[in-house]
């Protein structure tokens, strides 16, 4: 098992392209090490983008923020411009792992373990946030979405490596939210999740909404039926409960020792209502 | 002598007993010099690790190691063939141990180890586990104890059942026990309500957080040393030499220290691989197990499916109780289903009362003790139904709990009748405590419940060495598990009249020192303490006859007072005060070194009893619950350090949170073990628990000089009922399978609903 930490994105790349073994790319480590020690992973190379500078930084960009693939969750949540901008984002971000596992976690890491129950992953989606993905072929940029093809792999190919996450720029009155079920209350993995992000037209009716699930189905889902019952209402009773009705439709969640068909159905629905209206919340809107 | 009055515990005038120095191994666990049982080294160790069976069930048709053992690197491959001619002198228990630590003929559960290696590191090790060639015939398993009891379930064993079973059962079911007296037909007809029911619990494990360790070493004459992570070494030294065909004084055990053990590491798992290993590869070899090994192969508790019944009158005197439990313990004979069967009704006056237990074996790991083995699925069913049938007639729990208690005299539902005991005062002391009648909120529950055990007294060997110094080395043979060491110290320095910190306690090793049971029964503080106390008399006896020689009169003129020896009376002649220090300063001038011994098989360890009060809050539509708030009210005896008394509490209750909200060894269809690790296996974490707050309750126990009860236990029996009451009144719907993770609440509120 080789090791290589290189200071340029393009050596990682290249060293990447190159190996013709199992290669792994090493943020935070929090999965990475995890499966090494459990035995589950033998890679021939870990690949360590620790050293590359860039990948530290949270650069504003066209009113949004561009967020390095190796910026820690403890970063990110201390970071105050991306809280006010996305709150439902930092939420997710320091919900991972524990205060320590935070300094070295990464969101990037998080997406790209490519868990259906990441943290990062409705949050991010919710947010409309792009991936920005360096490899042999130069750079391509696609929704958080696209990420997470099925439990354990990811959309990358051979030699890729994430580079940064942006988070657009947002209208007034906007507001976001995550939630996640876990019997404890950390140092766990999310049964449910929901993340909503939506803005608010002045008279305080929703004019823009994005509703996403985890752990429901074999990857994060995107669910646009749940948007679209916000969109044009104050998020009154009936409408919250056309949004938990759309979430349920959208489930397609397993049986396993984090819970049931039934229980995960259920309980999307209901943290999606309670997201959803601290969101409109967060937009300044009536609660 | 004077020194043999019987104590007056109520004016003893305790100067160290009762209060809170810092224990000695504080220092060193803070800091991260103790060592723990990875934490030892020699030269030219080698690594052995373990091939683990993946079918819950499965013939062992072949074992093919040639590939291993060709490996360079790999210096050793044992199988179960290895043990075999030591097989047939084993009696029945220590034969079940050998086959838990490497199977035989068949794997009994997923995790059964079926070969070990000993490679010069990890990477040869892991590569040489590949390489074996285990040819396996799968069979059918089984894995819920009502299951297992079927008459048509997968059979593990042909011939583990007793003449204790009755015809026609399957032969997973292996003993049954009965207990009771009176007539509980006629007990239930008088009463004006009956209430029944069925309860389950899951499997839970000790969940210690250092996982099983030990260096084995044995050289080409047979002589060996273990260095081992245990809760008794001795136990280790005697299971070990027989399963490996040696003389006990050929193996030295030394305990290291131990990052937590529940019970859990009263056994062996991994020790006489390494022997075998070490043996057969001519140098040391180090295991250590992996989280995971630890969760699929060493002893969780057991699960179980409980029926109790109980007769009330309307006043809330109970009329007549019987149950029902069927315990599972894993792929062996011993679950503690008798420990269940006789403490279910234990803590109340009952005049016609009943309980069977039936031990079941299944294809899951041998169970192994964890904290009062039996005793809390057992209370979680019982108190749940007293609770239920409170509700029922609209009385108080705390009330109807008073009336029926057991009291001095009591003959308890087991046998004994019981001398002076403290559950009634546990129940005062909840009903004046503030969380009695604090204010709930909306979702929120309060749930009461008591507990009991019996406590353990039982071999106990200790030296207390003077030195000419005037400092005290004191050699205890019992594993320190829960500040046993600060105790000791401060019952031998009580007793010397010194101070605490001129006393030093070691965990002497299996050479060094007589027999000495396992750490477990809440024995220690009780037993080792009463040794303790025993051989500073001992002591005190020779220095007063030291202080005589050098005052030149009778041994019988000179007395122990507060630290000294004096004379006496007038008669015996006047001297000066001699101290502890001053006598062994001169010792090797009186006769030598100045010593005390006790050997004993310590007998009245005292019943305990506890009552546990808990708030908790559910979050109906999701189902998951928060503690608010727990309080634990418990008999102590005498509470020497009451720091480690709270803290027993606490951790009682803290696991039994667990037990009862989400902690469960959960399998696939395969048989398989789908959760071992922290993950999945969810013990509470800080940020889930309230302050556990606690009460200590001290009624003295006669059977020990300074009064003490363990603790160590009983703090673990109540908590599964407390919360589950807790959870039933907040959920509004009784909660009758445990964990109840936020799925199970869930789906019980909508059955709820439905009806």
């Amino acid at each position: 098992m080789r090791y290589e930490a290189p200071r340029k994105l393009k050596r990682a790349v290249a060293l990447l392209s190159a190996e013709s073994g199992v290669a792994r790319v090493l943020a935070g480590g929090t999965d990475l090490l995890v499966q090494l020690r459990s035995e589950r992973i033998e890679p021939d190379l870990i690949l360590d983008i620790k050293r590359i500078e860039s990948m530290h930084a949270i650069a504003a960009e066209r009113g949004g923020y561009r967020i390095g693939a190796a910026v820690s969750c403890a970063a990110l949540g201390e970071h105050a411009g991306v809280k006010q901008l996305w709150p439902g984002v930092v939420e997710a971000a320091t919900l991972i792992g524990s205060t320590q596992v935070q300094g070295r976690a990464t969101m990037a890491g998080n997406l790209c373990n490519a868990s259906p129950a990441a943290d990062a992953a409705p949050a991010l989606i919710a947010a409309g946030a792009t991936v920005a993905i360096a490899g042999p072929g130069g750079r391509r940029e696609v929704p958080a979405e696209a990420i997470c093809l099925a439990p354990g792999r990811n959309a990358l190919e051979k030699g890729e490596i994430v580079e940064s996450l942006y988070l657009p720029a947002r209208p007034e009155r906007s507001g976001d939210a995550y939630l996640r079920l876990i019997p404890r209350s950390e140092m766990d993995i999310a049964v449910v999740s929901a993340g909503v992000s939506l803005s608010l037209d002045a008279a305080g009716r929703c004019s823009a909404a994005r509703v996403a699930l985890g752990a429901v189905a074999p990857r994060p889902l995107r669910v646009e039926a749940a948007a679209a019952a916000l969109i044009g209402s104050d998020l009154d009773e009936a409408v919250l409960a056309v949004l938990a009705a759309a979430c349920a439709a959208a489930c397609d969640p397993i049986d396993d020792k984090r819970g049931t068909v039934e229980y995960r159905t259920e309980v999307a629905g209901v943290l999606a209502k309670r997201a959803a209206v601290i969101a409109q919340t967060r937009a300044g809107g009536a609660a | 002598m004077p020194l043999d009055h019987p104590q007056d515990l109520t004016i003893k005038d305790f100067k160290i007993v009762g209060q809170r120095p810092l224990r000695p191994d504080g220092i060193d666990k803070v800091t991260g010099r103790a060592r723990f049982g990875a934490d030892m080294n020699a030269p030219g160790m080698l690594v052995g690790r373990v091939l683990r069976s993946p079918h819950a069930h499965a013939r062992i048709k072949s074992i093919d190691s040639a590939k291993a053992e060709a490996l360079p690197g790999v210096k050793a491959v044992v199988t179960g063939a290895d043990f075999g001619a030591v097989k047939d002198g084993l009696d029945d228990g220590m034969l079940d141990v050998l086959v838990n630590c490497m199977a035989q003929d068949k794997a009994l559960y997923d995790g059964h180890a079926v070969a070990a290696v000993a490679a010069i590191s990890q990477t040869v090790a892991r590569q040489a586990l590949k390489l074996i060639e285990v040819d396996y015939e799968v069979l059918p398993h089984v894995l819920d104890v009502d299951a297992a009891m079927q008459p048509d379930a997968p059979v593990l064993h042909e011939e583990a059942a007793d003449e204790s079973v009755p015809a026609g059962f399957s032969k997973n079911v292996v003993r049954r026990y009965e207990f009771g007296h009176g007539d509980v037909a006629k007990g239930f007809a008088e009463a004006d309500r009956i209430v029944e029911r069925r309860f389950k619990t899951e499997a839970a494990h000790q969940g210690y957080i250092e996982p099983h360790a030990c260096l084995a070493a044995m050289g080409p004459d047979g002589q060996a040393e273990l260095w081992v992570c245990t809760q008794g070494h001795y136990m280790v030294r005697n299971t070990c030499a027989a399963l490996l065909g040696m003389d006990a004084s050929q193996l030295r055990v030394t305990a290291s220290e131990i990052g937590g053990g529940f019970g859990g590491k009263t056994t062996v798992f991994i020790e006489p691989l390494a022997l075998a290993l070490s043996r057969k590869a001519g140098r040391p070899v180090k295991m250590t197990m992996s989280r995971e090994e630890v969760f699929r192969a060493t002893g969780p508790t057991s699960s179980s499916s409980i029926d109790v019944k109980i007769g009330m009158t309307r006043e809330g005197r109970i009329t007549a109780a019987s149950g029902e439990l069927r315990y599972q313990g894993g792929a062996f004979p011993g679950s503690p289903v008798e420990f269940g069967a006789m403490s279910a009704f234990a803590a109340y006056d009952v005049e016609n009362v009943k309980t069977v237990g039936w031990d079941v074996v299944a294809n899951r790991p041998k169970q192994a003790a964890y904290r009062a083995p039996g005793a809390p699925m057992a209370a979680y069913a019982v108190e749940s139904v007293i609770d239920e049938l409170c509700k029922q007639f609209d009385l108080d729990p705390l009330s109807v709990r008073l009336k029926n208690a057991a009291v001095e005299g009591t003959t308890s539902s087991f046998g004994v009748t019981y001398g002076k005991i403290g559950l009634s005062a546990t129940l005062e002391a909840a009903r004046a405590h503030p969380h009695y009648s604090a204010a709930l909120g909306p979702n929120q529950g309060r749930g009461l419940a008591c507990g009991f055990w019996f406590n353990f007294g039982g071999e106990t060997c200790v030296s207390l060495n003077v030195n000419a110094d005037g400092t005290v080395g004191l050699s205890v043979g019992t594993p320190d598990i829960g500040g046993s060491r600060a105790s000791m110290c401060q019952m031998a320095a009580e007793e010397l009249g010194i101070a605490y910190d001129k006393v030093r306690t070691v965990v002497a090793d299996t050479a060094s020192l007589g027999y000495n049971d396992v750490t477990d029964g809440s024995r220690v503080t009780f037993a080792s303490g009463l040794a303790t106390i025993q051989a500073a008399r001992d002591a005190i006896r020779k220095l007063c006859g030291r202080a005589a020689r050098m005052w030149g009169i009778d041994e019988d003129a000179v007395i122990w007072e507060e630290g000294y020896a004096k004379p006496a009376g007038g008669n015996a002649g006047s001297f000066e005060p001699l101290s502890l220090a001053e006598i062994a300063a001169v010792s090797a001038r009186t006769g030598g070194p100045i010593a005390g011994h006790t050997e004993v098989n310590a007998d009245g360890a005292g019943q305990s009893f506890a009552t546990h009060l808990v708030d908790s809050e559910v979050d109906p539509e999701t189902g998951k619950v928060k503690i608010l708030r727990y309080t634990v009210f418990q008999d102590a005896g005498k509470a020497i350090h009451p720091s480690y008394v709270e803290g027993q509490f606490q951790g009682g209750a803290v696991q039994g949170i667990g037990w009862a909200l989400n902690e469960e060894y959960i399998y696939g269809e395969d048989g398989r073990l789908q959760n071992p690790g922290f993950l999945d296996y969810r013990v509470p974490v800080a940020s889930d628990l309230p302050m556990i707050d606690t009460v200590i309750v001290e009624v003295p126990n006669p059977g020990h000089p300074y009064g003490v009860r363990g603790v160590g236990e009983t703090s673990i029996v109540p908590p599964l009922a407390a919360i589950a009451n807790s959870v039933s009144a907040a959920a509004a719907v009784r909660m009758t399978h445990l964990p109840m993770s936020p799925p199970r609440i869930r789906k019980a509120i909508e059955e709820a609903a439905g009806r």
